[in-house]
């Protein structure tokens, strides 16, 4: 099954999405992403049991953050999916992308020619 | 008759074994010295004393102090509330002395509400003492001459005090036993929170007369006719340690259409009927809030005219 | 433990609005605990501000470190080779923590981050409850180990008032009643006639009211 899904989603593995901190989110955005999401299991399903769970609620003080600074909570998201849902992970990668052209570029990148050039 | 503590009108109705009759009012949310006195005359002659109370509900009022000095001056006499919220022991016991010496003779002792009730959340709560402890202080004042310190008065303020019960707080079962601890602590005279749910009530009382303590201390049942089943409703879901039972409710509910008012006067009689007879009962303390000009009717249909001269 | 909460960062954007160059300290002790003030929130709160004054194009250059205690001057003074690199410091600590700061380098400028709450612990993952208002009197063996000076809202000794309703205070539905605990276990154990007594009014003179506090321990001074 050979599934295409924008370009501009870069992939990085964690062995549970348990290990994503909220400062592995907040340093996405701080260096210039427009957005990040994470895909984790479905709720129920975490290996390590809530590890998605936990997860969520780090994404959803991630938003907090980011609201109270000016910057679309949109732009950081959490979705539950699993590793035989290959089909949905393609439009969700889709859905996110089409999510953030609409929000336009990071105003952290706007105005940071370092990772404009990065990004360029 | 025994020597009496503060010579008050409310002591000697009491002591003479009347079946006392108080009153409340509110002192004005501004210096309206003459909204103030218009009340005063729905109440004159109706009752034994008025209980002016002490930024009631944590909403700040003209000071009980003296809206219970200007009550004097008209002609009543002040039953004057204090709660220990707004003021330290420095303060309660210089207001103390002010109230003797403006010829005030009764006290009501107060924990008082949360400020968070009121019209100022931000303030900074006082709660040095507490209720039982004031009760402690003015009663250590007026019976050993002394301070809470232990230094001397010269000239002693004499109070006749009362204190608080709400028999409908919670846990039900200690509540007799927090009422013992406010006579042990010195009160003289008790009024409790308004009744409506008199099953619970006469347990209560049974539990009172069975410790005797109806005998150390007089005690005033609380009555405030509801003005309409939307009152009720409102006092039975967001007034904490109110027990409002819902056939009251019902009671107003059902009743004509213009007639709920009259419906809770009626019930507000039933219950004061009642209360002349329960064992343990001295009196009833009568709150129509916001509703002072309905006394006299009450007082005339309660039967309880013309207030004993004593 | 010192229980804290991160100010908003609107405040803390606020506060340090004229630099261009700071430091976040943050403290090893209680507020690492609390997760307000640790290694982890430094961190969080330096990348936040970061974003927030790119998006601003108004950028900022921010360093982090997180120290053994902030209330010791044995590791205050650890920043000294640094502190004077920076516009100002943001504490993390509780408000002890950018006191002594701002006592060992009187030339800087600090600022808190965090808002000092309260003496309190855990009752559940993520949940700080008060439990000691620090009266220095300790009374709470009076009351089966609960603290009615701390818990209760009217701080009264002889509870519970008129205000208490099933188990619940009178200021919210999400406040129990301590006096209501007191009474239960009181007569759990049978001990109800511990409480039928009137207690002497408190002497608050070990409390705040009695002015700052200090405690000497002569066999440590030097």
């Amino acid at each position: 099954m050979r599934l295409n899904y924008p370009s501009e989603v870069k992939v990085i593995q964690v062995p549970c999405t348990g290990r994503v901190d909220i400062i592995h989110l907040l340093n996405a955005v701080e260096k210039g992403a427009d957005g990040v999401y994470v895909a984790g299991c479905l709720e129920g399903e975490c290996h390590y049991l809530t590890g998605n769970i936990k997860t969520r609620k780090k994404v959803e003080y991630v938003k907090k953050i980011l609201g109270e600074i000016g910057i679309e909570p949109e732009r950081v998201e959490m979705y539950n999916l699993s590793s035989a849902q290959g089909a949905r992970f393609a439009e969700i990668a889709r859905e996110m992308t089409a999510k953030i052209r609409e929000l336009g570029p990071s105003p952290v990148r706007m105005n940071d020619p370092v990772s404009e050039k990065k990004a360029a | 008759m025994s020597e009496l503590k503060s010579g008050s009108n409310l002591e000697k109705v009491l002591k003479a074994g009347h079946f006392a009759f108080t009153g409340e009012c509110g002192p004005p949310k501004g210096a309206n010295v003459e909204h103030l006195v218009g009340k005063f005359k729905h109440l004159k002659g109706n009752v034994d004393a008025v209980n002016m109370t002490d930024n009631q509900t944590a909403v700040v009022r003209m000071s009980s102090l003296a809206a219970s000095h200007i009550m004097i001056h008209e002609g009543l006499e002040p039953n004057f509330q204090m709660v220990c919220r707004d003021r330290n022991r420095l303060a309660i016991t210089a207001d103390i002395l002010g109230a003797h010496a403006l010829g005030i003779r009764n006290m009501l002792c107060l924990s008082g509400d949360h400020q968070s009730f009121g019209n100022h959340p931000q303030a900074k709560n006082v709660h040095d003492i507490d209720s039982m402890q004031l009760i402690n202080l003015v009663t250590t004042m007026r019976d050993k001459e002394e301070f809470i310190n232990g230094e001397k008065i010269d000239v002693a303020p004499k109070l006749f005090v009362g204190a608080a019960c709400n028999p409908f707080a919670d846990p039900f079962e200690y509540r007799v036993y927090r009422l013992a601890n406010k006579i042990a602590a010195g009160a003289d005279f008790i009024q409790t929170q308004c009744i409506y749910n008199m099953e619970k009530f006469r347990t209560f009382m049974k539990q009172v007369v069975d410790m005797g303590l109806h005998e150390k201390c007089y005690i005033l049942a609380g009555v405030t006719p509801m003005k309409n089943a939307r009152m009720a409703n409102f006092m039975s879901k967001f007034v904490p340690g109110m027990d409002v039972p819902d056939s009251l409710i019902d009671r107003l509910k059902g009743a004509e259409k213009g007639k709920q008012a009259e419906e809770g006067i009626k019930f507000a009689l039933e219950q004061i009927e009642e209360f002349k007879e329960m064992e343990g009962i001295a009196g009833v303390h009568l709150m129509a809030i916001e509703w002072e000009h309905m006394v006299p009717e009450i007082a005339e249909r309660a039967g309880v005219l013309p207030r004993p001269v004593v | 433990m010192i229980v804290a909460d991160r100010k908003s960062l609107e405040e803390i954007q606020e506060m340090i609005k004229p630099h261009r160059k700071l430091l976040i300290v943050g403290c090893k002790g209680c507020v690492t605990v609390c997760n307000v003030g640790g290694s982890k929130e430094v961190e969080i709160l330096a990348s936040a501000l970061t974003i927030a004054r790119k998006k601003e194009n108004n950028e900022i250059e921010i360093d982090t470190t997180t120290i053994e205690r902030q209330c010791d001057n044995e590791y205050v003074s650890q920043l000294k080779e640094t502190v004077g690199n920076y516009d100002a410091v943001l504490s993390m600590a509780c408000g002890v923590g950018p006191q002594f700061l701002s006592e060992y380098y009187r030339e800087q400028k600090f600022y808190p981050a965090v808002n000092t709450t309260f003496f309190g612990g855990a009752v559940s993952h993520g949940i700080w409850e008060e439990r000691c208002a620090g009266c220095g009197t300790c009374i709470i063996h009076d009351f089966d180990g609960i603290c009615p000076i701390a818990r209760c809202a009217k701080s009264l000794l002889h509870g519970p008032c008129g205000g208490s309703s099933n188990g619940l205070c009178e200021i919210s539905k999400e406040t129990i009643c301590i006096w209501d605990a007191i009474v239960a276990k009181k007569i759990e154990q049978g001990r109800l006639e511990d409480l039928l007594k009137v207690r002497p009014a408190k002497d608050w003179r070990t409390a705040r009211d009695g002015g700052p506090r200090r405690s000497i321990r002569e066999e440590l001074t030097r």
